[in-house]
């Protein structure tokens, strides 16, 4: 599965500085009118540092805010972890567990999405230019 | 084939008697009885004939399928009787089985082979035939003959119907008389103390009459009956042995009020239990001619069969190798020799396992074998320790080797693994088994033979219970269960079936996974331990140094964070959002409030005892008017507010924090309420202040993280008007001082707290409370409750009571030291977070707009306040609703 990305139209949303985000604790923004959930790794540098653009390891990941499980807008407010060497977010609501870098849902725990909804979140490009971080106009389409 | 008359209901079925599609080719069986050993040989057919041969019907007279009759009591610990059905519902969906429930045979015609069945309270009748008869009619009570047994208040205790109308009557009693009821049982048999227990759960005073001079007669011998009645006495049941009931009186409104005996004594009683025995319910084969034994009981021979070929009888009612058995583990073997009969198989019945194991919380009996030495040669080797209230004996045969039976009283954790080895040699020193439990060089190790049954309810083998693990891949306690079904009848082997299963997996090289998630290998208990030892404060410390060590990058889960973010918290590290501390936490932890299904959260200020002053009243409906919040009174005695927005809540906690409320932790695994009735300051009855109690425990141990949610209850006097016993810690008043309970909790699983201490001051009451919350926060698991913290910690609850009244483990002083700084530690977290500006940035709705509130929300009005709007009603509401201006 790999995320196929036209950057060549894509715009950039400034949403705040790399300092504004705790590490492995999320946050809500919106971009276009859509709300998304921004998660900053405890990264390469410890997540601690002012790195100043993403490294070759992003620090910040975007998947949706809206929790497909319970139709809230929730995601940001997750646990942030690991599986193996996946970074994850569970959902606050039902505790179903999310890859962060793809949005695949790793763990359903019995449940189902709601109707017209996907169990999978949508991912958006992340950028951190300058100590920015910017988010993509729109979500990253993906392959299977 | 013949047509019901009138049809008899079966829709519990998908295939109504007499339309099954294999009609014509599946020969017929009719099982007549719907008790537990009906339900195991439905089951044994259904594994084994997987032709189907046969189409089975069960006439059952009781209106609902077979449960668990062994376990009946549990249902007054608060067990809901639909947790007693036995087996999965699908059993009685198979096509080749039909239920008729509430329905009665009345006559068995066996020249053309019919039985008649009638429906009970209809009268329909139908007419069935059959290939293959099997009475499983069971027993009734017996009713001793004696003046009165036909008075209100009188029961037998025998169905799920009879144990419901005794709780009936004993609560409607309680509130009439209003004092506790007084109870008497006659018998003091396995049923008699049972009964006796239920009535004590009930709270109900209760006494054991016992015509004999010993109790549980049949099965231990005189020294451990004596150990018995000093057991039971201790519970707080009187014993009168020797004595004969002669006559049961009315008191004035018709019901029963007092017993005579043939001494000249007499004792009053609400309620009285009959439990001296039961009969074997015959009646159908004695009209239909067949033989019946000396005592009842329809004769049968070592295949379970009587004496006409196409009729046969299991359980209770058959009358095998001279006697009946009133056991279930000797009907499951009957069941099972039938169904392999009936399939063309030659199984004989083995003979009966007439082991026992009283099922009564904190009296331990259990009794194996030759109990009385009967055997020849036969020697006895008894330990009896009057003081710890401890007599055990096992019988060996001559040369003492071979284990032959035993009477465990007052201890009997050897029964789990004394009992398989019946028959066969003992490692080691026999006498080594009887030493309590941790006793010096501790028990030898049996190494159980692969043919050792393990379960003699379910018949399963130690090999079989290895094989789950080794061949069918099961890696837990809960798979075996569910792949060999071992342990889940009775449940007394559980504790060596759980270690044949520990053994066998670290032998098959898998560990035993107290795991707490895939990141720590630790249980939570132990991992509270390295961190309170190592003294590591942070997530990242804790991981690196107690986490696996072969995930370095590893940054915990949704599992283990919260787990350390509690130890952390019940350790004294600080405020929930210091630090990395904030990352740990659940969202409810994290925004001190309680998240609601539209991502919203409620709001619930605390107020101790359930105590408000009319001006924080005014204050929490000012707030919630003005936020516009659905407001809802608690179970806990206090006022939830739904519907904030996470950016709301600085602003809603700021005016309650300055009109003097505090965070209610409702969000929290941590305390909640301490509930309380309004006690002697107002109330008529009240005996002692049961608010300012309610009041000083909840102040004191507010903010305490714990494994779970921890609720309090206390109550003023014995009407118990708090509910006290449906809580962790439930405190009584009397009028001595207080009574305090633990363990109680509603919920998925209702448990009704067990009694810890009596009539304690209240500097020892705080006491007690301090170190038994200490410990359980300590010890427990992840999410475990006290209730299931106590069944498994070391001695159940006479282990606790041991720790926190006797300092058993010497560490009674470091948890009283513990909670002393708690105590001293505690500060609103709501009120500290109002006072940071960082940790108030963490309410932001959008990091870019910080204000601006979730555009998805949505409301309709209903009954004079808001709730979310259902998906369809959200169209009309997002489309012409206030929030849309938002997305701009």
């Amino acid at each position: 599965m790999t995320a196929v990305l036209d950057t060549s139209r894509l715009a950039w949303t400034a949403v705040c500085h790399l300092a504004d985000l705790l590490p492995e604790r999320g946050a809500a923004a919106l971009v276009q009118g859509e709300q998304v959930a921004l998660v900053r790794l405890h990264g390469p540098d410890g997540g601690v540092g002012e790195s100043g653009a993403q490294e070759s390891e992003p620090v910040v990941l975007a998947v949706q805010q809206l929790d497909p499980f319970s139709g809230a807008h929730v995601m940001s407010r997750g646990i942030v972890g690991t599986r193996g060497e996946v970074p994850t977010l569970a959902s606050p609501m039902y505790k179903q567990v999310f890859d962060l870098r793809t949005g695949v849902c790793l763990d359903r725990v019995g449940r189902e999405p709601l109707a017209g909804h996907e169990a999978d979140l949508r991912t958006w490009p992340v950028r951190v230019e300058a100590g920015l971080v910017l988010v993509g106009s729109r979500p990253a389409e993906v392959a299977r | 084939m013949t047509e019901p008359k009138h049809p008899v209901t079966a829709t519990e079925t998908s295939a109504p008697y007499g339309h099954d599609m294999d009609r014509g080719v599946a020969r017929r069986l009719v099982v007549v009885g719907g008790g537990m050993v009906a339900h195991r040989l439905v089951e044994a057919l259904r594994d084994r004939d997987a032709d189907g041969a046969w189409h089975v019907t069960v006439v059952a007279e009781e209106p609902r399928a077979p449960y668990d009759r062994v376990a009946l009591t549990s249902y007054f610990s608060g067990r809901d009787p639909a947790d007693l059905a036995l087996g999965t519902p699908d059993l009685w969906a198979d096509p080749h089985v039909t239920l008729l429930r509430d329905t009665t045979v009345t006559a068995v015609d066996r020249e053309v082979r019919t039985v008649t069945a009638v429906r009970n309270g209809v009268g329909s009748e139908a007419v069935l035939s059959y290939d293959a008869l099997v009475l499983a009619t069971g027993s009734s009570a017996a009713v001793p003959p004696v003046e009165g047994t036909d008075l209100p208040g009188v029961f037998v205790y025998r169905t799920v119907d009879d144990v419901a109308a005794l709780r009936g009557w004993v609560e409607e009693t309680a509130r009439r008389r209003r004092r506790p009821v007084q109870g008497a049982v006659v018998g003091g048999g396995l049923l008699g103390l049972e009964a006796a227990g239920a009535l004590q759960a009930l709270g109900a005073q209760s006494t054991v009459v016992q015509f004999g001079p010993r109790l549980m007669p049949l099965q231990v011998d005189e020294g451990g009956g004596e150990a018995l009645r000093r057991l039971i006495n201790a519970k707080g049941v009187a014993v009168r042995l020797n004595t004969s009931t002669t006559r049961l009186r009315p008191g004035r409104d018709g019901a029963v009020r007092r017993m005579d005996f043939a001494d000249g004594g007499r004792l009053d009683a609400d309620v009285v239990v009959l439990a001296t025995g039961v009969r074997p319910r015959d009646e159908l084969a004695r009209a239909a001619g067949l033989e019946i034994g000396p005592r009842g009981g329809v004769v049968v021979d070592d295949a379970c069969r009587t004496a006409d070929p196409h009729v046969w009888a299991v359980g209770e009612v058959a009358c095998i190798q001279g006697s009946c058995l009133g056991l279930v583990a000797p009907g499951y073997a009957m069941a099972e020799v039938v169904v392999d009969r009936l399939l063309g198989g030659a199984a004989v019945f083995p003979g009966a396992d007439t082991a026992t194991k009283l099922k009564l919380t904190g009296v331990d009996v259990a009794s194996f074998g030759d109990a009385f030495a009967q055997t020849d040669g036969a020697l006895e080797l008894v330990h009896a320790d009057p003081v710890a209230g401890v007599y055990t004996k096992l019988v060996l045969s001559d040369d003492a080797k071979t284990l032959l039976g035993g009477v465990l009283v007052g201890d009997a954790s050897a029964y789990a693994s004394l009992r398989p080895m019946l028959g066969r040699e003992l490692d080691g020193d026999p006498g080594a088994y009887l030493l309590p439990e941790g006793a010096g060089t501790g028990r030898p190790q049996t190494s159980l033979p692969d043919d050792a049954a393990v379960c003699s309810c379910n018949n399963v083998t130690a090999g079989t219970v290895r094989a789950a693990v080794t061949e069918h891949g099961c890696t837990d306690l809960a798979g075996v269960k569910a792949c060999t079904k071992a342990g889940t009848s009775c449940g007394s082997c559980l504790p060596l079936v759980k270690k044949l299963v520990t053994t066998e997996l670290e032998r098959t090289g898998v560990t035993v996974s107290q795991a707490l998630c895939e990141h720590f290998d630790l249980s939570r208990a132990q991992l509270f331990d390295a961190v309170r030892v190592t003294g590591l404060r942070t997530f990242s410390e804790i991981i690196a140094r107690h986490g696996r060590a072969d995930l370095p990058g590893a940054r915990g889960c949704d599992i283990c964070k919260p787990v350390v973010a509690s130890i952390l918290g019940s350790l004294g590290a600080g405020h929930v959002l210091d630090g990395e501390n904030a990352t740990l936490q659940d969202t409810n932890d994290h925004v001190m409030a309680n998240l609601q299904k539209d991502g919203t959260y409620s709001v619930v200020p605390r107020m101790p005892g359930g105590e408000v002053t009319p001006e924080g009243l005014i204050v929490v409906g000012e707030v919630a008017r003005d936020f516009g919040l659905y407001t809802k009174i608690t179970g806990g005695q206090r006022i939830d507010m739904f519907g904030a927005r996470i950016e709301q809540l600085p602003l809603i906690w700021r005016r309650l924090v300055d009109a003097g409320f505090e965070s209610g932790h409702a969000y929290g695994k941590s305390l909640r309420t301490v509930k309380s009735c309004v006690g002697q300051t107002w109330c008529r009855y009240g005996v002692q202040d049961s608010v300012a109690l309610a009041v000083e425990l909840e102040l004191r141990y507010r903010g305490l993280r714990s494994p779970h949610k921890i609720k309090l209850g206390v109550s003023g006097c014995a009407r118990e008007c708090a509910e006290a016993r449906a809580k962790d810690v439930g405190v009584i008043a009397t009028d001595k001082g207080w009574n305090v309970y633990v363990g109680g909790n509603g919920g998925f699983t209702p448990r009704h707290a067990q009694l810890l201490a009596e009539d304690l001051d209240t500097p020892t009451l705080i006491r007690t409370i301090d170190r038994f919350l200490m410990y359980y926060v300590r010890t427990a698991d992840r999410l475990q409750r006290t209730a299931p913290w106590i069944e498994e910690v070391e001695g159940g609850l006479d282990g606790v009571r041991a720790v926190v009244l006797d300092d058993s483990l010497g560490i009674a002083d470091e948890l009283d030291a513990a909670m002393a700084a708690h105590v001293e530690a505690y500060t609103d977290e709501w009120r500290a977070t109002l006072d940071d500006p960082e940790k108030l940035a963490r309410f932001a709705s959008f990091v870019n707009a910080p204000t601006t509130p979730d555009p998805s929300l949505a409301y309709v009005p209903e009954r004079g306040q808001r709730r979310p709007a259902t998906p369809a009603e959200r169209e009309a509401v997002l489309v012409a609703g206030p929030s849309l201006e938002v997305r701009s």
